[in-house]
C-alpha cells in the first residue's frame, strides 16, 4: 500500500475520532437528559430514590472522562449502548431505519447528477448566448429552494391537485417519488454550477484551441476533451456535498413521514437519547469519511497526473 | 551591404500565385465598454513555402490577426471587414462548421505554450492521433503506425512509449515537438505558428525553429510566424509585417525591413531589440559612490540538496557554485530552467539554507542567520521578481504597496513615510498621479517599476532581480533596464542579475556565472565568456541566440 493511501486513511480515523469526540461534547453539554425526560414522567409515578437507581444503573452520575473512555471502548468494539428511549440496542434501530434512507440518499444523488449533467450539458451546447445565461441563472434558483417548502410544494401539485401519487399508503417505489425529487433538486444545483463554471474554463484552454485547430467540432471537443477535464474537480463537491444530502435527509423524511435515519434523529432529539444521537452522528460522520476516502482514493485511476505524483510518494 | 544580409534566396517561383491573402482585415472585440476594434486594414500576402513573420509587441494586434485566419478567435471577437483568401477563396465569412473541414488539414496551428495545449489527461499517441481520424485517415492500425510515423519524424525518440505517455511526462521541448506534428500530420499547406518558442529555452528554440524550417522546406508548407522577437523573425523569416497598435507600420522582405527600416517603429524595435543589438563597446562607467573593491556580494562552494520521493533520494540542485561580486557592479547567472539559477538566488537572499558553503553579502554570513537577524538582514538585500502582474497585490494601492516594507521594519512616522515613498517613486520615473492606484491600472513596466521602488525604499545594497524584464516587451525591457542602470549609477547599487536570456545580460552585467544542471560551466567578465567561452554548453547558448544570421554578421 502506498504512502497515500496510507496517510488519506490516517487522516479518516483522525476526521472520524474528532467528530466523536466533538458530538459527545456536545450532547453532555445539553441540558436535561433522557433518563429524566422518561422516568421524571409523573405517570410512571417513581420516587426520587428508584429514578437515582436508574441513573445508576446508566452509570449517568460517573465522572465525564470515564463516561467517554467507556463510549469509545465500546464503539471500537462495535458496541453502541442502548436506546433509553425504547429499550433496544442502538445498532439493531439505526440498521432498522437505515434502507430507507440508504435509498432516499443514493436515488438522490443519483438524480442530481443527472439533473447537473444535463443542465451543464445543455449550457455548453446551446448556440445561443441568451440561451445559455438562462441556463446558467437555473442552478442559482434550485440553491435557494428551501427543502421543506418544495417538499410540500410538490405534496400540494402531485398528490393533492393532480392525484398521481397516493398521500394515503402509497407503494413503496410512489412515496419515494417525491422525496427523492426534494431531495435532488438542492443538492443539484452547486454540482451543475461547478461544473458548468468547470467547462467554461476548460473551453478557454489552450488545448481546447489546438483541438479546434485539428479540425474538431465543437460536439467533438466538449465529449473528448472538455467533459473528463470539467468532471474531475467536480469529484471532490461531490464528495462533500454527500453530508447535504444527509442533512437534506433529516428534513425531507420528517416532511413525507418517512421511517429512516432523519426520522430517527428527530425523534431522538426530542427525547434527548444521547446513545442514538452519539451513534448517529458517528455513523454519518463515517459514510462521509468513507465517500470522500473513496473519492480521493479513485483521483489517481482518473488523473494521470495524480498517478506520477502518488508513484513519487510510494 | 545589402547583398551581405540578403542571408536567403527568394523562392525561385515567387510569381505563383499567394496561397494566402489577407486584405483590409479588422477584427474587433466586444467587451464592457463596447465594441472595439483592435485591428485596423491588415493586409498581407503570403505565397506557398514562404515564412512571414508578424512582428509586434504585446497589444499590436499579432496574435488576433492569426487567429482570424484560423477562425480562432475569442467567443465575443468578430471580423469586421476585409477578406481572408485562402487559395483564392474567402473563409473570412465561413461558419465554424465549414472551418473544421480545412483546419488541420489544410491551414494548422503550432500553439505558443507547449505545457498548456495538450490534453492533460489524454495521452500523446491519442492527440497526435486524433488529427487524423477527425479527418478520416485510414483505418486504425494505419493512424497507428502512422502516429508513430510523425513522432520520429519531430525528432523524439523511443516515439512507441512516448505515444503512450501523458503530456506531463515530457519536457517543454518535447511537448512542442509532439505540438508539430499534430500540426503537419496532414501536410497543410499554412501553418500558423504563434509564438512557437517563447515559452521554451533559448538551445531548445533553436532546435524547434530549425526543425520547423526543415519540415516546412521538406513538405513545402508555408509558415506564418507570429512573434514577438524580432530576432527570431529576421532569422527565420522571408517577409516580415510590423504590427503597432492593430495596424501595419511596415512590411517588405526581410533583407530590406532589418536594414532600411522606414518606419519611426520598427527602427525603435531594432533599436530596443537585444539579441539585434550589438554589445555594450563602452566599458561601463563605475559609479563615483563606490570607492575600494570589497565584495558586496561572495559565494563559495555553494551545495544545495533537495529531498524527493521521501527523503530518500536526494536531488542536487545547485552543485559547488563560487563567485564574487564587488559592491556596485552587476554579476548575472544564466541558465536555462533547471539549471539552478533561481534556487542560488534564493540561498543567497536567505530563503533557504544551503546544504553546504558560504555566502557572504555585505560581509555578513547568511548562511547562519536565523529569526530576528534574519529578518533585518532582509533590509541589506531586496528581490525583483520576474512576472510584475503577480507580485504586487491586486488590492493595494501603489502607495501601500510601496509604503509596506517600512512599516516591516524601524517604525517611521507617517509623514516620512510619505516623503519617502514620493521620492522613490520620483527616482524610478513614475508620476505621482499613479499613487492612489490600483496595480491593474498600470501598464507592464509601470508595475515593474512599482516592484523595483518597492525593492529600493528600504534603502538595500544589494537587489537580485530574478528574470525581472524577462516578461516585458522589448521597447519597455529597453527602459527598465536603462533605469536600472541610472539607479546603480546613482545610488551605488549591486545586483545579481538572474535571466535565461544571454543577449540581455550581455547587455546589463558586468561579470557572469553559467550554471548548467547545477554546475557552474562558465563565470568571469561578460565579454570574456562571451568571446571565449570556455565550455561547449556556454558556446552552444551563445549560438542560439535568435538574430545573429541577419545583422549580426555585418
Amino acid at each position: 500500500m502506498s504512502r497515500y493511501v496510507i496517510g488519506r486513511i490516517g487522516q479518516a480515523a483522525l476526521v472520524l475520532w474528532a467528530a466523536f469526540t466533538v458530538s459527545f461534547i456536545l450532547l453532555q453539554a445539553l441540558p436535561g437528559d433522557a433518563i429524566l425526560i422518561k422516568f421524571l414522567n409523573p405517570e410512571l409515578g417513581l420516587g426520587p430514590e428508584q429514578i437515582a437507581d436508574i441513573r445508576a444503573s446508566y452509570a449517568a452520575d460517573s465522572p465525564l472522562w470515564m463516561q467517554y473512555l467507556h463510549t469509545v471502548a465500546n464503539f471500537l468494539t462495535g458496541r453502541f449502548g442502548y436506546s433509553i428511549h425504547a429499550g433496544v440496542p442502538v445498532g439493531d434501530l439505526i440498521l432498522a431505519n437505515l434502507p430507507p434512507t440508504l435509498w432516499l440518499a443514493t436515488l438522490g444523488f443519483l438524480l442530481s447528477v443527472v439533473v447537473a449533467v444535463i443542465l451543464a450539458a445543455l449550457s455548453a451546447l446551446s448556440p445561443f448566448s441568451w440561451l445559455r445565461s438562462f441556463i446558467q441563472s437555473i442552478p442559482s434558483l434550485f440553491i435557494s429552494t428551501p427543502v421543506f417548502w418544495l417538499g410540500i410544494l410538490l405534496i400540494q401539485v402531485f398528490s393533492f391537485q393532480l392525484k398521481l401519487i397516493p398521500v394515503i399508503n402509497p407503494g413503496p417505489w410512489q412515496a419515494l417519488i417525491l422525496p427523492v425529487l426534494t431531495l435532488a433538486v438542492p443538492i443539484s444545483a452547486p454540482l451543475a454550477q461547478i461544473l458548468m463554471r468547470n467547462i467554461d474554463q476548460v473551453l478557454t484552454e489552450p488545448f481546447v484551441a489546438v483541438a479546434r485547430a485539428k479540425g474538431a467540432s465543437h460536439r467533438w471537443v466538449l465529449w473528448k476533451h472538455v467533459a473528463k477535464n470539467a468532471v474531475l474537480p467536480t469529484l471532490t463537491i461531490a464528495g462533500i456535498l454527500f453530508g447535504e444530502l444527509l442533512a437534506g435527509a433529516v428534513v425531507t423524511e420528517a416532511v413525507f413521514g418517512l421511517n429512516g435515519l432523519g426520522g430517527l434523529t428527530q425523534r431522538s432529539v426530542n427525547d434527548q437519547d444521547i446513545a442514538v444521537l452519539q451513534a448517529i452522528v458517528v455513523f454519518s460522520a463515517a459514510a462521509f469519511v468513507l465517500i470522500n476516502l473513496t473519492v480521493d482514493l479513485l483521483y489517481p485511476v482518473f488523473d494521470p497526473r495524480l498517478r506520477a505524483r502518488q508513484g513519487a510518494l510510494a | 551591404m545589402t547583398t551581405a544580409i540578403n542571408i536567403r534566396p527568394v523562392p525561385a517561383d515567387v510569381p505563383k500565385l499567394p496561397l494566402l491573402e489577407i486584405s483590409n482585415l479588422a477584427v474587433g472585440y466586444r467587451g464592457s465598454d463596447g465594441f472595439q476594434r483592435v485591428v485596423h486594414e491588415v493586409c498581407l500576402l503570403v505565397r506557398p513555402g514562404e515564412v512571414v513573420a508578424l512582428v509586434g509587441e504585446s497589444g499590436s494586434g499579432k496574435t488576433t490577426t492569426a487567429q482570424a485566419v484560423i477562425g480562432l478567435l475569442a467567443e465575443n471577437g468578430r471580423v469586421e471587414a476585409g477578406a481572408v483568401r485562402l487559395n483564392g477563396t474567402d473563409i473570412a465569412g465561413w461558419s465554424q462548421r465549414q472551418l473544421d473541414t480545412i483546419r488541420g488539414s489544410r491551414i494548422s496551428l503550432i500553439p505558443q505554450d507547449p505545457t498548456s495545449s495538450l490534453n492533460p489527461v489524454k495521452t500523446i499517441g491519442a492527440q497526435v492521433a486524433e488529427v487524423l481520424q477527425i479527418h478520416r485517415q485510414g483505418s486504425r492500425a494505419e493512424i497507428d503506425a502512422r502516429v508513430i510515423e510523425l513522432l520520429t519524424r519531430v525528432g523524439l525518440s523511443q516515439p512507441e512509449l512516448r505515444a503512450k505517455q501523458y503530456p506531463h511526462e515530457l519536457s517543454g521541448g518535447m511537448r512542442q515537438r509532439v505540438l508539430i506534428a499534430i500540426a503537419i500530420a496532414l501536410r497543410p499547406a499554412l501553418i500558423i505558428a504563434d509564438e512557437p518558442t517563447s515559452a521554451l529555452d533559448v538551445t531548445v528554440q533553436k532546435r524547434i525553429l530549425d526543425l520547423i524550417d526543415e519540415l516546412r522546406r521538406e513538405y513545402g508548407t508555408a509558415v506564418l510566424l507570429v512573434t514577438h522577437d524580432l530576432g527570431v523573425a529576421a532569422d527565420r523569416a522571408n517577409h516580415i509585417v510590423v504590427l503597432k497598435g492593430g495596424r501595419i507600420q511596415e512590411q517588405g522582405p526581410t533583407a530590406e525591413v532589418l536594414a532600411f527600416p522606414r518606419s519611426e517603429y520598427t527602427r525603435k524595435l531594432l533599436a530596443d531589440a537585444p539579441s539585434l543589438g550589438k554589445a555594450r563597446a563602452v566599458p561601463r562607467i563605475r559609479s563615483p559612490l563606490i570607492s575600494g573593491s570589497d565584495d558586496a556580494i561572495a559565494v563559495e562552494s555553494l551545495v544545495q540538496d533537495f529531498s524527493i520521493g521521501g527523503n530518500r533520494e536526494v536531488f542536487r540542485a545547485v552543485d559547488g557554485v563560487s563567485f564574487t561580486v564587488k559592491r556596485g557592479t552587476t554579476h548575472a547567472i544564466v541558465g536555462e530552467s533547471g539549471s539552478g539559477k533561481t534556487t542560488t538566488a534564493r540561498s543567497i537572499v536567505g530563503f533557504q539554507k544551503p546544504t553546504s558553503g558560504r555566502i557572504l553579502v555585505d560581509g555578513i554570513d547568511v548562511t547562519i542567520l536565523r529569526g530576528e537577524n534574519l529578518r533585518q538582514f532582509r533590509k541589506t538585500i531586496q528581490l525583483v521578481y520576474q512576472n510584475p502582474f503577480a507580485s504586487l497585490d491586486p488590492r493595494q494601492t501603489i502607495f501601500q504597496i510601496v509604503e509596506e516594507p517600512l512599516l516591516n521594519f524601524d517604525p517611521l512616522p507617517r509623514e516620512d513615510r510619505a516623503k519617502k515613498v514620493h521620492a522613490i517613486l520620483e527616482r524610478v520615473g513614475l508620476p505621482q498621479s499613479v499613487l492612489a492606484r490600483k496595480p491593474r491600472a498600470l501598464s507592464g513596466g509601470q508595475r515593474q517599476r512599482v516592484a523595483i521602488a518597492r525593492a529600493l525604499v528600504l534603502d538595500p545594497q544589494v537587489l537580485v532581480l530574478d528574470e525581472a524584464v524577462s516578461a516585458l516587451d522589448v521597447t519597455v525591457q529597453a527602459q527598465i533596464l536603462a533605469l536600472l542602470d541610472e539607479l546603480q549609477q546613482a545610488l551605488g547599487l549591486t545586483y545579481l542579475f538572474i535571466s535565461h536570456d544571454l543577449a540581455v545580460v550581455r547587455q546589463i552585467s558586468d561579470t557572469v556565472s553559467v550554471l548548467h544542471n547545477g554546475r557552474q560551466v562558465d563565470s568571469g567578465p561578460v565579454e570574456d565568456v562571451f568571446l571565449r567561452p570556455g565550455s561547449s554548453y556556454t558556446r552552444e547558448l551563445i549560438s542560439a541566440i535568435p538574430g545573429q544570421r541577419g545583422i549580426g554578421q555585418h
